[in-house]
């Protein structure tokens, strides 16, 4: 189950990705809390339900109180009380039907107001669009007219609307990046929309909300906010085909890649300039990631080999079959991996 | 208005003896309750079955927090934690709640109304047996290859055979469709039963709280069933015949599923707490010597939460990317259905206002039902607020939410009701010291399990996952909540183990033990078959209360008689006690030797068996080389066990040695099976055609 690995896989690619970036991350106690957004999308839904939960608060206050006021103040004393027979009080249940009627009047022209804000499309040159496709168990992205294809980590520039089209390959998933959003499903035959923005750099962790089979446990997703100038870089250096390792100066990652053709990864990953699969995640840049499988393993090497021994035993349910392959062809295919930066 | 399906009034019906089973007489024995329609033996029986799915729904419930007591659990495979949450839903929900509610539906609205037993009491057996197999049917699928794994909302397509090619969810698809024919039977049963079977005098709005929830849950059922029974079919042609309704691939939607689904899945909500709303109304102005403070505006609360019920649903689908007018829309009606819902709760806690209370064990689970189901009706208005529940739906905290609802609320008024009631179907009480530990560690033990998913939810876990990472920093909450589990766990054990003590003390319980208000209570305790030698008349609303006590000019209570004195076995001794001799019920000189109750029978444990055999046969039939002969052997069973039982007469001429020449009913004692309710609704005109007395006594003080 490769649980040990698991276990350090957040601490693992913050760690990792801080490096990299040089910037913070947010809350690693809690990275996947919502009462701590990190972008002005979540902070809205935040905002909206500070005040709900203090009114709901002051409301439970309030009857427990009374419960507790009733419960030790009317308590019988004696066997002989005949308490005076109330069999109600129009006045005050008029009373306590409209008072309660009133908040949550209140209540709800704020919360109409922001479902209308929340549902629109953001415009203008710099809006950054993204289309996600839910898979058992993984997440595909896509750059409509960069020519960007990855998976489950999507990377996003800083302190600009992310206009994100939802898409599903086969059942229902639902896309939720806690800090940055809220979570919209993913609908076989339907077209969902989006919004996420974050507004420092960082990464921001999320997961599968709808239940999606046997591994929805393990369908997790990474968000990587960039400066809008390292973003850039990023989309560049994911645009461009992956280049064959040479046999003379990488003989193993030459090897890996002649097995994977001959292995029949091609038929079933992408990598742009050397083969087209479509069925599992695009691998061209696989090296620039921190994690695979769904987001669940961290990208190093013993991970990978356990991987490749045997997916289904790593990911329950996982469409990869075991392929049987020997210790050599996953020393070579690690090797041709670890080529494709 | 009752369409009389079972002619026992009929003079003198011609019986044919269907020839394959001779009518079962054993009075005792495993075949006498095999066969019974007694209501009283009925509610019974489900009362166990479903304590008993409650036990497994349990342990199914421990297994997930063992799971879950730790990142990274081993305890069970994904496969496995998947099969054990979709069948800790399907169980709590189908197999629990809706039977124990049924069972207390049985039990007391025939006693409460003052009935003899219900309309159809042969259909009531059928909603029984058809309910425990089809429970059981369920339950097989553990041994035959693998439980229901897609989610007790079984969302397609990853219930389509594509996703989902094994027979689990096949399983789930047959069973969910068995056990709804038993719970619109059995409402439709209750209904006619409520509307027509009412004592004289017997207003609607003199019926007892517990029987008005009874009334609107039932109708609920009727209504919600044929919903997620068209959602099951469809998906079952789509399982099994081909179909595509919500194929994607083949332009399927679906969106159609969740909405069939939440349309009927909002009611049932209400279907699982009405009537332990109901029970608590009827604890609570017990134990405070005071009427139900406000009794029309519960009643009418609780038509108005039912009818607003079906305007909810889309709250469960703020997610699905619906537009911003549906999701407003059902924002603002998700709202408004707290405020019946808030006004119930401070009408208890008027009616403890002022009052005299007594903290027996059912008065604390009655109060920790109002403490708790508070809670989760403040989490359920922060749902309304769709555009956080963005961030909400599909975690954690939606799970605390429906606990709070399901378990603080519906189950805490069920174990009320199970305390209440208990001395009257058993005759001997519990313990209420024990009682008292129960209550108290189920209270701790809930909200140890419950409270902190509410921050693990709101702190990004989701619901129905079998695994998480240490780094998501929630490991100390899960730990907490498990232990809360196992604090449950251990205040059940603390329950049967007061069912054990008190029944080897037996501690006799008498008609009255509770000083109560309605009629159940003016019976002996258990009942005779006949419930009531002699059928009361009503006169007001809380009918048993106004022969003990009476008001003096400040509205004081004033005793007209002890309780153990008012409370006699006859209700014409009852009314002479209270001095409303003028108003003495029917006299019925024999006490009930007379009375002709309905004839057990072997047809609905038959019929059900038959549905049974077609639910397998309907799960196999479309594996490669089976084809739906065990299902039309079921069919078979089924169609040959309603003809037996259209042709057996509903009560069997009574035998000689009862000294009874009788060969059908005698006209003038009412209630036996439906064909001589009272014709009209509640007018209170008493079976045999005499106006009830005191009809404009109305509104009970």
């Amino acid at each position: 189950m490769g649980a040990p690995a698991r276990r350090r896989l957040r601490a693992a690619a913050s760690a990792g990705l801080v490096a990299v970036l040089a910037s913070a991350c947010g809350n690693e106690e809690l990275p996947q809390n919502t009462l701590d957004p990190e972008g002005p999308v979540a902070r809205q839904l935040d905002e909206l339900i500070d005040p709900v939960f203090v009114v709901a608060g002051l409301v439970f206050v309030l009857v427990q109180a009374l419960v507790l006021y009733v419960a030790v103040r009317y308590r019988r004393r004696s066997e002989d009380e005949a308490p005076k027979q109330v069999h109600g009080n129009v006045k005050a249940e008029i009373g306590w039907t409209i008072a309660p009627a009133v908040i949550l009047l209140v209540v709800g022209v704020f919360t109409v107001v922001t479902v209308f804000e929340i549902n629109e499309t953001p415009a203008g040159p710099g809006v950054v669009k993204v289309t996600v496709t839910g898979r058992q168990w993984w997440w595909k992205y896509e750059y409509p007219g960069r020519n960007v294809v990855t998976a489950n980590e999507m990377h996003i520039p800083t302190g600009q609307k992310v206009d994100v089209t939802l898409l599903s390959d086969d059942v229902v998933h639902s896309f939720w990046p806690p800090k940055l959003a809220g979570k919209v499903d993913v609908v076989p035959n339907r077209v969902n929309k989006m919004v996420i923005e974050a507004t420092t750099p960082g990464t921001y962790f999320g997961q599968c909300a709808e239940f999606c089979g046997i591994s929805h446990a393990n369908m997790r997703l990474v968000v990587v906010a960039h400066t809008p100038a390292e973003f850039e870089r990023w989309v560049a250096s994911n645009a461009a085909a992956a280049s064959l390792p040479d046999p003379e100066d990488e003989p193993e990652a030459a090897a890996g890649a002649a097995a994977f053709r001959a292995r029949g990864c091609a038929s079933c990953h992408t990598v742009k300039g050397f083969a087209a699969g479509e069925v599992g995640p695009d691998l061209t840049h696989f090296a620039q990631r921190e994690t695979f499988a769904g987001a669940i393993f961290p990208n190093d090497e013993r991970n990978l080999r356990a991987w490749l021994r045997d997916p289904p035993a790593e990911k329950p349910g996982s469409i990869m079959p075991d392929l049987d392959l020997t210790e050599e062809e996953i020393s070579n295919l690690i090797a041709y991996l670890d080529t494709l930066e | 208005m009752a369409t009389v399906l079972e002619p026992t009034a009929t003079p003198a019906p011609v019986v044919v003896d269907p020839g394959v089973l001779k009518r079962p007489k054993n009075p005792t024995g495993v075949w006498s309750w095999m066969t019974t329609v007694d209501h009283k033996r009925i509610g019974i029986l489900y009362g166990v079955t479903a304590f008993v799915f409650f036990l497994l729904g349990g342990i199914e419930a421990l297994l997930i927090r063992l799971q879950l007591a730790q990142p990274n659990g081993t305890v069970l495979s994904a496969d496995a934690y998947n099969q054990v949450f979709t069948m800790h839903g399907t169980t709590m929900i189908f197999l629990v709640v809706m039977p124990m509610s049924a069972a207390f539906f049985n039990y007391l609205v025939p006693l409460q109304i003052g009935a003899r037993d219900v309309a159809f009491p042969r259909l009531n057996a059928f909603s029984y047996w058809t309910f425990l197999l089809g429970g059981i049917f369920i339950y097989s699928s553990f041994i035959f290859g693998g439980a229901p794994n897609g989610g007790w909302f079984g969302y397609a397509p990853n219930t389509s055979i594509t996703y989902s090619p094994g027979h689990n969810i096949d399983y789930w698809v047959i069973g969910l469709l068995i056990l709804g024919i038993a719970s619109t039977v059995g409402a439709v049963n209750l209904i006619v039963t409520m509307l027509n079977m009412r004592a004289p005098g017997m207003t609607l709005m003199r019926m007892p709280i517990f029987t008005w929830m009874t009334l609107i849950s039932s109708f609920l059922i009727l209504f919600a069933m044929p919903v997620i029974t068209v959602a099951l079919f469809l998906l079952m042609f789509d399982r099994s015949f081909g179909s595509n309704f919500f194929n994607a691939e083949a332009g399927g939607n679906p969106v159609l599923w969740q909405h069939l689904f939440w349309l009927f899945g909002h009611p049932e909500v209400y279907i699982l707490i009405l009537p332990a709303m109901g029970m608590v109304s009827e604890i609570m102005p017990v134990f405070a010597r005071k009427p139900l403070f406000g009794y029309p505006v519960m009643v009418i609360s609780a038509v108005a939460i039912g009818f607003m019920g079906w305007g909810v649903w889309v709250h469960h689908m703020f997610a699905v990317g619906l537009g911003p007018v549906a999701v407003s829309a059902f924002s603002i009606s998700t709202m408004f259905i707290a405020v019946p819902t808030g006004v119930k709760i401070f009408n208890w806690i008027g009616t403890l206002w002022g009052g005299s209370l007594k903290f027996t064990t059912p008065m604390l689970f009655a109060v920790g039902f109002v403490a708790m189901f508070t809670i989760g009706g403040l989490s359920g208005v922060t749902h309304a607020v769709s555009p956080h529940d963005r961030q909400q739906t599909d975690t954690y905290y939606v799970v605390a939410h429906f606990h709070y609802v399901l378990f603080g609320g519906a189950l805490f008024g069920i174990m009320g009701g199970i305390y209440y009631w208990w001395p009257k179907i058993f005759g001997w009480l519990l313990d209420d010291r024990l009682g008292k530990l129960n209550f108290w560690t189920w209270l701790i033990g809930f909200n140890l399990a419950f409270a902190p998913m509410h921050l693990i939810g709101l702190q990004g876990m989701p619901r129905r996952i079998y695994t998480y990472d240490d780094d998501l920093g929630l490991n100390a909450l899960n730990m907490m909540s498990t232990v809360g589990a196992f604090v449950i766990a251990l205040s059940t054990l603390v329950f049967l183990y007061n069912v054990w003590l008190s029944r080897k003390r037996h501690v006799a319980a008498g008609p009255d033990p509770w000083d109560a208000r309605t009629l159940e209570w003016a019976t002996a305790s258990p009942p005779p078959d006949y419930n009531f030698a002699e059928v009361p008349i009503v006169h007001s609303v809380d009918e048993l209360w106004h022969r003990k006590y009476t008001e003096d000019e400040d509205g004081r209570l004033v005793r007209l008689a002890a309780k153990g004195e008012a409370a006699q076995q006859t209700a014409a001794e009852v009314e002479r006690a209270a001095g409303h001799g003028d108003h003495a019920t029917e006299h019925d000189d024999d006490h009930g030797h007379g009375i002709h109750l309905p004839s057990p029978s072997y047809y609905p444990l038959v019929a059900a068996v038959g549905i049974m055999v077609l639910g397998y046969g309907m799960v196999y039939g479309r594996d490669a080389g089976v084809n739906y002969l065990l299902a039309g052997l079921g069919a078979l069973i089924l169609f040959v066990a309603l003809y037996a039982w259209g042709m057996e007469p509903s009560a069997e001429p009574e035998e000689p040695e009862d000294g009874s020449t009788a060969e059908s009913p005698r006209p003038d004692v009412p209630a036996l099976a439906g064909a001589d309710a009272p014709g009209a609704l509640g007018t209170g005109v008493a079976p045999n055609g005499e106006d009830a007395a005191g009809r404009t006594d109305a509104e009970g003080a």
